[in-house]
């Protein structure tokens, strides 16, 4: 990397205080990248703001071709390059192929969204985590704000984070 | 979600008022049924002689060939035009005992499981089972009176060697399908589906008055009950009740097939009735949240009885045994195709439509598409049910007509009536249902 990204990383000791502090530190004009917690809380997504995840939009294509594929394969294997009589079916046997189809069709889409899911979040074999405090896998709440989107001085936001309620803020850089 | 935190214990109860100019509708539409079954009825006659010759005149044609796994084949006496009536309350009996019962079931799992965010809409399915008391002396009585009518294997003569009319393949069932044994299964049935749920309501309505969670133990084990009982039941009342009546014929699938079509009905029910509530102000703390979790499961349930469907098709068609296939086939070509259309929208309206339409998040939060949706699949699982009883009753005599019609208003009439009286007799939410906090804060 040459270039390097400043975070101001804020710990913050209770989940209700964190839900809270999101609201405040985004009234204040602080562009938050993401807040990092132990466990799920709900309304955190809506309170951050993040915009709903494209995922079942992926999905439902990867299903389309997961259904095209396994039509083209048992039409091409089946019906026109060696064509076969089965149980005495046609040899375009719709009903018979059904499974074959869903199969395919749910292979594509669980294969698909796995990859989709590793590619926009960046998980990539070799790929160094960036891990902004370990102690947010523990019982600490962290509020992450890139510098680089941010117009306001670190001291500013530093002491909006303060008045909202963190125990600590950290500067954290990759 | 932002409406939930005002909602304070005090203002909890809400009761929902039959008005008088609600039940002047239902009744005006429970006459206009009646009407309408009446003049269907008397035109049968008439009507049916026509076609009765069409149909001799095409058999002779064809050299007497049949294509039916059914009763209508073995009738030797002429046709009795009024047997249609019969067989089409027997077949909305069925349909709507369904769709009752399974209220029961609903509120059973969902306490089976301990489930939390359907607290707020348990009082609509809790209302339904109600009508098992209109559809079992229907279903009583037909099938004491009119039970040859409806039954191949209780047709005069059918298992005894001396007869003209002994069929070796039904006398090896008589074991099983004999009027005495089939009585005391039919009354056993409602008997258990009854008295459960008049524990379950009793339980429930207490709640109400004491509070404290004793009763919510109590209605899971209730609840537990009932779903072993429905285990069972419901796999005995789809053979004897429907899969009997084609008595040469069975399907190892078959009670799963008639549960399914039942569970998504009830489920499609259950919702609309929530929609239409809260339409008329009632159940606003219905949230788009639990009107998502009432569509998935109508989507769930929608696929899971095309599953089954598809897995019964798949092994019939696959096997190609001229015993199994015959029922398909007597569906798809047979009875001058008078069963096709309804066997093409059978799959169109239970699978594909509410497929694609309540396949996105947003379609389930939208109470104009969960609307159509419900609309959909209670009329797809209707013709489910009439594909499933008609062909092996009627054959060649059915159709659509102002008898088909007449039925299935008055029945839906009169479901909507009591339900409705049923549901003013106790508070629109269980205020006192220990899981109700987690329910009213549900968000997904």
């Amino acid at each position: 990397m040459n270039t390097t990204e400043k975070y101001l990383v804020g710990v913050y000791d209770d989940e209700d205080e964190v839900l809270h502090a999101v609201t405040e530190v985004k009234g204040k004009g602080v562009k938050i990248e993401e807040v990092y917690t132990p466990f799920p809380i709900h309304g955190l997504d809506t309170a951050i703001g993040h915009p709903r995840t494209r995922i079942p939009i992926a999905a439902f294509l990867f299903g389309l071709t997961g259904l095209t594929c396994a039509q083209f394969l048992i039409n091409y294997t089946m019906v026109f390059d060696w064509p076969m009589i089965i149980g005495g079916k046609d040899f375009f046997a719709l009903p018979d192929w059904i499974p074959v189809t869903f199969e395919g069709t749910v292979l594509f889409t669980a294969f698909g969204m796995v990859f989709t899911f590793f590619v926009s979040n960046s998980l990539w074999p070799g790929k160094t985590p960036k891990t902004f405090d370990l102690r947010s896998t523990d019982d600490k709440f962290i509020m992450t704000i890139n510098m680089g989107t941010n117009k306001k001085s670190e001291a500013e936001i530093e002491e909006i984070l303060k008045a909202s309620g963190a125990i600590e803020v950290n500067v954290k850089q990759f | 979600m932002a409406g939930h935190s005002h909602f304070s214990p005090a203002n909890v109860e809400e009761f929902y008022e039959f008005t008088p100019e609600a039940r002047k509708r239902v009744i005006t539409a429970m006459i206009i049924g009646a009407v309408l079954l009446g003049i269907g009825v008397f035109f049968l006659g008439s009507g049916e002689h026509e076609a009765a010759h069409a149909v001799a005149g095409h058999a002779a044609e064809h050299g007497g060939e049949h294509l039916s796994g059914g009763a209508v084949s073995h009738h030797e006496s002429p046709w009795n035009p009024l047997n249609r009536l019969w067989v089409n309350l027997w077949m909305n009996g069925v349909f709507f005992s369904g769709i009752a019962v399974i209220g029961m079931f609903f509120v059973a799992v969902q306490y089976l499981a301990k489930a939390g965010w359907s607290s707020v809409v348990k009082r609509i399915p809790e209302a339904f089972p109600r009508f098992l008391y209109f559809t079992f002396p229907v279903l009583l009585l037909l099938f004491i009176f009119k039970g040859d009518v409806i039954f191949h294997w209780m047709h005069h003569g059918i298992t005894d060697p001396a007869s003209e009319h002994y069929d070796k393949i039904i006398a090896g069932k008589k074991g099983y399908l004999n009027f005495t044994f089939f009585l005391v299964r039919l009354v056993a049935i409602f008997t258990v589906w009854i008295v459960l749920w008049n524990m379950m309501r009793k339980k429930s309505i207490e709640e109400d008055l004491n509070g404290g969670t004793q009763n919510f133990f109590d209605m899971v084990r209730i609840g537990t009950g009932f779903v072993v009982a429905m285990g069972i039941s419901s796999s005995l009342s789809a053979w004897d009740w429907v899969m009997s009546i084609d008595t040469h014929w069975f399907s190892t699938m078959f009670g799963w097939y008639m549960f399914s079509s039942w569970h998504v009905t009830g489920l499609a029910t259950i919702t609309l009735t929530v929609l239409l509530l809260k339409d008329k102000g009632y159940m606003q703390y219905v949230s788009d949240s639990h009107l998502h979790d009432l569509g998935k499961f109508m989507f769930a349930f929608s696929i899971f009885w095309t599953y089954v469907w598809f897995a019964q098709f798949l092994l019939i068609y696959y096997a190609n045994m001229p015993e199994e296939t015959i029922y398909f086939l007597e569906r798809w070509e047979g009875h001058n195709k008078v069963y096709k259309a309804v066997e093409i929208l059978n799959v169109f309206m239970n699978f594909f439509f509410p497929f694609l339409i309540m396949m996105t998040r947003d379609a389930k939060r939208t109470p104009i598409f969960l609307k159509i949706c419900c609309f959909f699949v209670i009329v797809g699982h209707y013709l489910d049910f009439y594909q499933m009883i008609m062909p092996g009753t009627v054959g060649p005599h059915g159709g659509f007509g102002l008898v088909e019609f007449g039925t299935v208003i008055l029945f839906a009439s009169a479901f909507i009536y009591v339900v409705s009286t049923e549901l003013t007799k106790a508070s629109l939410v269980a205020k006192n249902h220990p899981l109700l906090e987690e329910s009213l804060h549900h968000d997904i």
